[in-house]
């Protein structure tokens, strides 16, 4: 009963980190949203007994493809809106 | 227009999805009989894999050796990743004033801490890729967990500096070690990528044949070029 209880906040939290990402304005918070979603997703891989796919998911998702994202937003711009803006007084 | 449009191809792709996975019984043991006549394919795998490969973890049984031409292919598509990036952001000597990838130096607890942990993560991916036969995981996880320790050491130290020219040859010779084995396999199997198991017995280090020289070629692989993407990526001078 507690394991099932567990893993309803467990695919809760994905969902809200999932969506968070999605919504956020500023591109820092949602690239770490999705590191959130890659870390529970890892969890729930190894609780559905797939310890090789879970050690891929943690070591691309949660470390390499978050870092790259952030280099990327160092490198650019980190506020959404500004983008936004850009393109527009581009059109 | 262009809304409508993809709120269309939206539901029509969605149809197909659905489609597809209501004919996929949830929950059902669809593996068969493993001892059949005529196994599925998972079937097979499971009750052939220890006699025939000596490998005790099936999935890389299957990852390296049943589907071993999928990997080199993975690999290839790693290599040409890779290959793309440093063509589009490298950037040579004489062209870069300051090779700077920090603006400022990290803080002294950063430094210690990568200093003592970067042993442990590259000592976790070394065991990872060494033992991929024995326990989960493998070449690709391992390499990854190692190119994190790279990355925790890239960030932290000014002065670490990873030498390309050395890379280059690591990730060429794991590369060769890789079709070499599998032509081996040719000669003496009659499959590229054929296995030869006679060595060692099943669960200890020395067992499975070719599969771990394999699995430590593709993690030497992948480390040295996610390592390379990343040092690329830091190296970029940031805009003001």
């Amino acid at each position: 009963m507690i394991a099932v209880i567990i893993i309803i906040i467990m695919a809760v939290l994905l969902l809200a980190a999932a969506i968070y990402s999605v919504i956020h304005r500023d591109l820092l918070f949602a690239v770490l949203g999705t590191g959130i979603v890659s870390l529970i997703l890892s969890l729930f891989f190894y609780l559905l007994q797939a310890p090789d796919v879970a050690l891929t998911e943690a070591a691309i998702g949660i470390a390499l493809t978050t870092i790259i994202f952030i280099i990327t937003i160092r490198n650019t711009t980190r506020d959404e809106d500004e983008i936004i803006d850009k393109e527009n007084e581009k059109l | 227009m262009k809304k409508v449009l993809v709120i269309i191809l939206l539901v029509i792709i969605g149809y197909f999805l659905a489609n597809t996975f209501i004919n996929i019984p949830f929950g059902e043991n669809r593996i068969g009989d493993i001892n059949a006549e005529k196994p599925t394919a998972a079937g097979y795998y499971l009750s052939n894999t220890k006699e025939k490969s000596k490998v005790a973890n099936i999935i890389t049984a299957i990852v390296v050796n049943y589907r071993g031409l999928d990997t080199l292919g993975e690999v290839t598509v790693l290599f040409l990743a890779s290959t793309g990036i440093a063509s589009v952001l490298y950037r040579r000597k004489e062209e870069e004033e300051e090779t700077e990838r920090l603006s400022l130096p990290s803080s002294t607890i950063i430094r210690s801490g990568a200093r003592v942990l970067f042993p442990i993560i590259a000592l976790l991916g070394i065991y990872v890729f060494i033992h991929g036969h024995l326990t989960p995981g493998g070449g690709f996880q391992g390499g990854t967990i190692v190119a994190t320790g790279f990355l925790l050491m890239l960030i932290s130290y000014k002065g670490f500096n990873t030498n390309h020219n050395r890379m280059t040859w690591i990730e060429s010779l794991a590369g060769l070690t890789f079709i070499f084995l599998g032509i081996w396999g040719l000669i003496a199997d009659n499959t590229f990528l054929g296995n030869i198991p006679e060595v060692g017995k099943l669960n200890s280090l020395l067992s499975g044949g070719l599969i771990p020289i394999i699995y430590i070629a593709v993690g030497f692989k992948v480390a040295v070029e996610l390592t390379g993407i990343l040092d690329i990526l830091l190296k970029i001078k940031p805009k003001k």
